[in-house]
């Protein structure tokens, strides 16, 4: 519990509410107090937490591996360079079972995505009060740790796979035969608006589900702990202890499950037809 | 939890994160581990090489240690019968140098033989001829009967 004169439903909200920078209804710019006023403030706000958390992530993520790349000999690896190297096995393997085509981008995106999700993913294992609570005795008045708890982030990522799927199936496809793969499947052609309709539904599906499918899960697990933490004191590390064991498992599940859809869907969009 | 901007920046963020891992992330690792694949293969290769060429470099020694097994019994063979050759030889020289130095002494035992007997002969004849002056000068005169002596000499002088 962080502030005495919190009730449970104030607590629960201030950890989930971003720290929203943008232009407030009365036209002066900065930070939304609550989700109510970031609501107001439109589609021109950010994100501050979330941007900040995933940009110092992903350099995190950057930095290690590129110091291992830039290290990388044929000889005995040493510690880093053999983490990363297991890492980039396993992704690598994880495309060539999935991923039938020939496409240099494909295998770095996986490894980008799973690592990067991963990383993000873990800020859900930090105590919930931690952060929040440093950051507010710095002035900062909310503070949401986990940026894939933002479905602002996860529809990003969705979003840039999809604009993957697309150019690679009009790409390989042509835009007739992507076309045609849209409409004279699965039913005879004179069936077209209803075959269209079906996989117009199921390629829009694709982004919608893998963005929703990550946000829900670490969104549900991030209100787990809160939850949890609104526990006497006495009481939370028995539901917080397996919770956070049991959440290692999908943090690391929702990042291999985001990878090997993102493989199988740009396999599809590579692949001639059904 | 409100849709808003951040989602284009995440977006830029992910792309920037991607371009940067496939340009300069992923190929040197891929290239190390492929480096080190074939450094691998190529060490297996060669210590399989190597095995081999052990084998039959020891295939080859066995063989050289059997010819000279075989060159030196033929040489001791050799030897074996050269030294018998030497001995008789050897045994036929020292019977022909026995032979000749039989013959000398036989020669040389003859010569003396011989002059043995001629002085004998001499003496004899010597004393013959005083007996016969002891016996002629009281009996004969010796002038007398000097061809009587001579002829005597000359008949023991043949025998």
């Amino acid at each position: 519990m962080s502030g005495e004169n919190l009730t449970s439903s104030e607590y629960i909200k201030h950890h989930l509410t971003n720290l929203t920078y943008g232009q407030h209804p009365d036209g002066s710019w900065g930070i939304a107090h609550g989700s109510e006023a970031a609501k107001e403030m439109g589609f021109w706000a950010i994100n501050i937490d979330t941007m900040a958390v995933s940009v110092i992530l992903g350099f995190v993520f950057i930095y290690f591996f590129k110091k291992a790349a830039s290290t990388a000999t044929a000889g005995v690896p040493g510690g880093l360079q053999n983490f990363v190297e297991w890492v980039i096995e396993f992704v690598e393997e994880s495309v060539k079972d999935s991923f039938n085509g020939k496409n240099p981008l494909v295998a770095p995106l996986a490894l980008t995505i799973f690592i990067w999700i991963i990383l993000m993913n873990t800020m859900d294992l930090v105590p919930v009060d931690y952060l929040p609570h440093l950051a507010s005795m710095m002035g900062v008045p909310y503070l949401k740790v986990v940026p894939t708890t933002d479905p602002n982030l996860t529809f990003a990522m969705a979003l840039g796979v999809f604009v993957l799927i697309l150019y690679y199936s009009i790409k390989i496809k042509g835009p007739g035969g992507f076309f045609a793969e849209l409409a004279f499947h699965p039913f005879p052609k004179y069936l077209m608006p209803f075959n269209l309709f079906l996989e117009l539904v199921s390629l829009i599906a694709k982004p919608i589900s893998l963005a929703l499918r990550l946000f829900g899960n670490m969104y549900a697990g991030e209100m787990i702990f809160i939850l949890i933490a609104l526990l006497p004191l006495y009481a939370q590390w028995t539901l917080a202890l397996p919770w956070a064991i049991f959440h290692i498992l999908i943090v690391v599940l929702q990042a291999f499950i985001f990878m090997t859809l993102t493989i199988v869907y740009l396999s599809m969009a590579h692949e001639e037809s059904h | 939890m409100n849709i808003n901007a951040t989602l284009i920046g995440q977006t830029i963020a992910f792309v920037m994160f991607v371009w940067f891992c496939m340009k300069y992330v992923w190929p040197p690792i891929m290239a190390a581990l492929e480096e080190r694949q074939t450094k691998i293969a190529e060490g297996l290769a060669a210590a399989e090489r190597g095995e081999k060429e052990h084998e039959l470099a020891e295939k080859r020694a066995k063989e050289v240690l059997k010819e000279a097994r075989t060159e030196a019994s033929d040489i001791i063979n050799l030897a074996n019968v050269r030294a018998g050759e030497m001995v008789e030889e050897a045994k036929g020289k020292a019977v022909e140098e026995a032979a000749k130095v039989k013959k000398g002494a036989d020669a040389e035992l003859e010569q003396e033989i011989a002059g043995a007997r001629e002085t004998l002969r001499q003496q004899v004849s010597v004393l013959a001829i005083s007996a016969a002056e002891q016996i002629i000068k009281s009996e004969i005169d010796a002038k007398k009967h000097k061809g009587i002596i001579d002829d005597i000499s000359s008949k023991l002088g043949a025998a």
